[in-house]
């Protein structure tokens, strides 16, 4: 009994501990602005390896949800005669809720267990150390560019995956189901805002994209330097950003469209 | 001490611990200038960590380490970064930026530091890898590389910016013997043409003595001894005698400690 | 050449994502006149407001010109007070125009349609519209017909 009470004594200071030192990690890589001079070429080497090579993934989940929004929508919506409501149908739910948070979630899949592994691997193998013992701040170095990249591409990733499915929407409700096309672009405008949905379902991406990355630099630097201690902060990453994400996009639905 | 008027590093009192463990005891001792001292030991004495302690990675829980004058512990974050740029380190797995090529590896110190035209770097990044024997390795990845040509590549990088201290951690382990001669034979002649003062960490008795000038020797989390090769080698006491000769048992026991055999052999709660 | 692959792929990574957002906003949003500096304040007090919400339409002839800003209760009156932000462009309604709140489709959304008047005056920032026609109320309608039927 004592001995489990120990237990979560322990684990809740250890949870403290770390969230601590996340943020102390957070601010000192803020403060680690890489300067212009060499640390713009650091930043589109990230944005290649973050943002471009996960455009694949984001682009063809986008056009297979776009599609399923739209056949599901049409074989709802068919029943009452209003058909012409799956372009703004298919136009919120992406614009407002599934772009950011799927791309949220592929991308900690996809780029965030990679940035974490990476790190890791610096770290176990004493790039990390043997950066600071050449008088660089790995934090300056290594981990600023990965953390700015993956902030700058989540919003850009978030708002293609938009584009395509709505391309893929149109795809299936216009070329193969027939709805009138007017209507379907005439019903979506009229029912989507541009300050309310559009801009608010860009924020949500910014916000995922500045959690997620903070995430996996994080785990990726203070994971245990072993290779058990990497595949750990790898798992680790996937799962808390995950949880961060659609609990943090709960938060901003009420903040943004709930009224209070 | 005979020599510390003259010491480029000077340690007084240095206690570490990692939990409830001693890794250092109010341990004192000074690295002489100019010349090559290693610090020998088992493994697991934390000789590592006294590296680490001296590039300030990691701070002691008291005593002062200084460095040419200056208190490490002390120092704060940006002086720590500038009194870094006078040490060079090779790590145990030589620790190469892998996504850079040997080229970009060793004019990393030269491109941080330095604002040198790019065909002055391309001659230095040329001498530095002359004098490990690689010039002709410049344009390989470090994943194409050999553990002992990465560990003379990352020899080259640490050498780079013309270090006042050369820091080696455990350069012999896991080297073929030719890769372990060469290294031996650069660690020499580098600290002899660059007049750097060197600090090998090693257990490898035979390479080591072949190139210390003085050695001291940890175990227990206390300096056990310390002197010339040739002092040491005739030194009588027992801890130092197992050591240096390589013995399985004695003061450090063949045993991890444990329970008595036979009745722990009989007890069926044991296994857990 | 490596590099200048990897820049290439940067730049078009990045223009793929301003283009999509200049589609989310033309051809998406198909941005329209919404609550900004280019509008003018008018109120209008109802009987019954119904299921009108903030954000919903103001329009004229079927043409949008505003939405709704605010919906609430105006003490002096007792009466429901709608705040509405109208577009600037839109300078020609008439002191007499009339506010009713309509109804899109048999079962769709509530807004609020405005049939401009013969006056010469036009109304201004802060004005507010007298005329007004409360939403249909499926209960009260029906209450209303019996209740007529009883008193023939």
């Amino acid at each position: 009994m004592i001995d489990q009470v120990q237990r979560l004594g322990h684990e809740t200071l250890s949870v403290l501990a770390s969230l601590g030192r996340s943020g102390i990690f957070l601010l000192q890589s803020l403060w680690a602005w890489p300067n212009l001079r060499t640390g713009f070429p650091l930043l589109m080497k990230q944005l290649h390896s973050v943002g471009v090579l996960s455009l694949v993934i984001i682009v063809v989940s986008g056009l297979f949800i776009g599609m399923v929004l739209s056949l599901q929508g049409y074989t709802i919506l068919v029943d009452y005669g209003s058909e012409q409501a799956v372009g703004q149908m298919v136009a919120l739910s992406l614009v407002r809720e599934l772009s950011p948070v799927v791309t949220a979630l592929l991308f900690a899949g996809r780029a965030g267990s990679a940035l974490t592994a990476e790190i890791g691997l610096m770290k176990a193998t004493e790039q990390l150390s043997s950066m600071e013992m050449i008088g660089v701040d790995p934090l300056r170095r290594i981990v600023s560019p990965r953390f700015w990249a993956g902030f700058y591409s989540l919003p850009l990733l978030s708002m293609i995956f938009s584009v395509v499915g709505v391309w893929g929407g149109v795809l299936v409700g216009v070329e193969w189901l027939g709805i009138y096309e007017g209507s379907f672009w005439a019903n979506m405008q009229a029912a989507v805002d541009f300050r309310e949905d559009v801009v608010n379902g860009v924020i949500k991406a910014i916000a995922f994209g500045f959690v997620v990355t903070w995430i996996a630099v994080f785990q990726g630097y203070d994971c245990v330097p072993t290779s058990e201690g990497i595949s750990k902060a790898t798992t680790k990453t996937v799962v808390y950003a995950s949880l961060a994400i659609l609990g943090l996009d709960f938060l901003l639905t009420a903040l943004m469209f709930g009224d209070f | 001490m005979d020599q510390s008027s003259d010491a480029i590093v000077r340690i007084r009192g240095l206690t570490f611990r990692r939990g409830e463990r001693y890794i250092f005891n109010d341990v004192s001792f000074d690295i002489p200038r100019g010349q090559i001292t290693a610090v020998m030991g088992p493994s697991g004495t934390g000789k590592t960590t006294l590296l680490r302690l001296i590039g300030g990675q990691i701070r002691p829980d008291a005593g002062t380490i200084e460095v040419d004058g200056a208190n490490i512990p002390d120092l704060n974050r940006r002086e720590l970064f500038d009194i870094r740029e006078r040490m060079g380190m090779l790590f145990q797995s030589g620790a190469l930026f892998s996504d850079l090529s040997v080229f970009e590896n060793v004019a990393f110190p030269l491109r941080v530091h330095t604002r040198l035209p790019e065909d002055m770097i391309r001659d230095l990044v040329q001498i530095k890898l002359q004098s490990v024997g690689l010039r002709g390795a410049v344009k390989l990845m470090p994943s194409e590389l050999s553990g002992g040509m990465a560990r003379r590549v990352a020899l080259a990088r640490a050498i780079a910016l013309d270090p006042d201290i050369m820091m080696y951690d455990e350069p012999f382990t896991g080297q073929d013997p030719i890769a372990m001669g060469v290294l031996v034979k650069l660690i020499k002649s580098l600290n002899r043409a660059l007049g750097h003062s060197s600090i090998v960490v090693s257990h490898d008795i035979q390479e080591t003595l072949s190139i210390a000038d003085y050695i001291y020797l940890i175990a227990d989390a206390e300096v056990v001894a310390h002197g010339t090769p040739h002092d040491l080698l005739a030194e009588e006491s027992p801890k130092v005698k197992q050591f240096m000769q390589g013995l399985p048992d004695g003061p450090v026991p063949f045993h991890y400690p444990a329970d008595d055999y036979l009745s722990s052999l009989l007890d069926p709660e044991v296994r857990r | 050449m490596r590099i200048r692959t990897l820049e290439i792929g940067v730049g078009a990574f990045i223009l793929a994502g301003c283009l999509a957002l200049a589609f989310l906003i033309i051809n998406v949003s198909g941005l329209r006149a919404s609550a900004g500096a280019d509008t003018f304040t008018v109120y209008a007090r109802f009987e019954n407001v119904g299921g009108l919400t903030v954000r919903s339409k103001v329009s004229m002839s079927g043409v949008v010109i505003g939405q709704v800003t605010d919906i609430r209760i105006d003490p002096d009156y007792l009466q429901a007070l709608v705040e509405m932000k109208i577009d600037k462009r839109v300078d020609y309604l008439t002191t007499d125009s009339s506010a009713a709140i309509l109804t899109a489709g048999l079962l769709g959304e509530k807004y609020i349609g405005i049939t401009p008047g013969a006056d010469l005056e036009t109304l201004s920032d802060g004005d507010t519209i007298s005329d007004t026609q409360s939403a249909l109320v499926l209960e009260e309608l029906i209450g209303k017909f019996l209740f007529n039927k009883v008193n023939e």
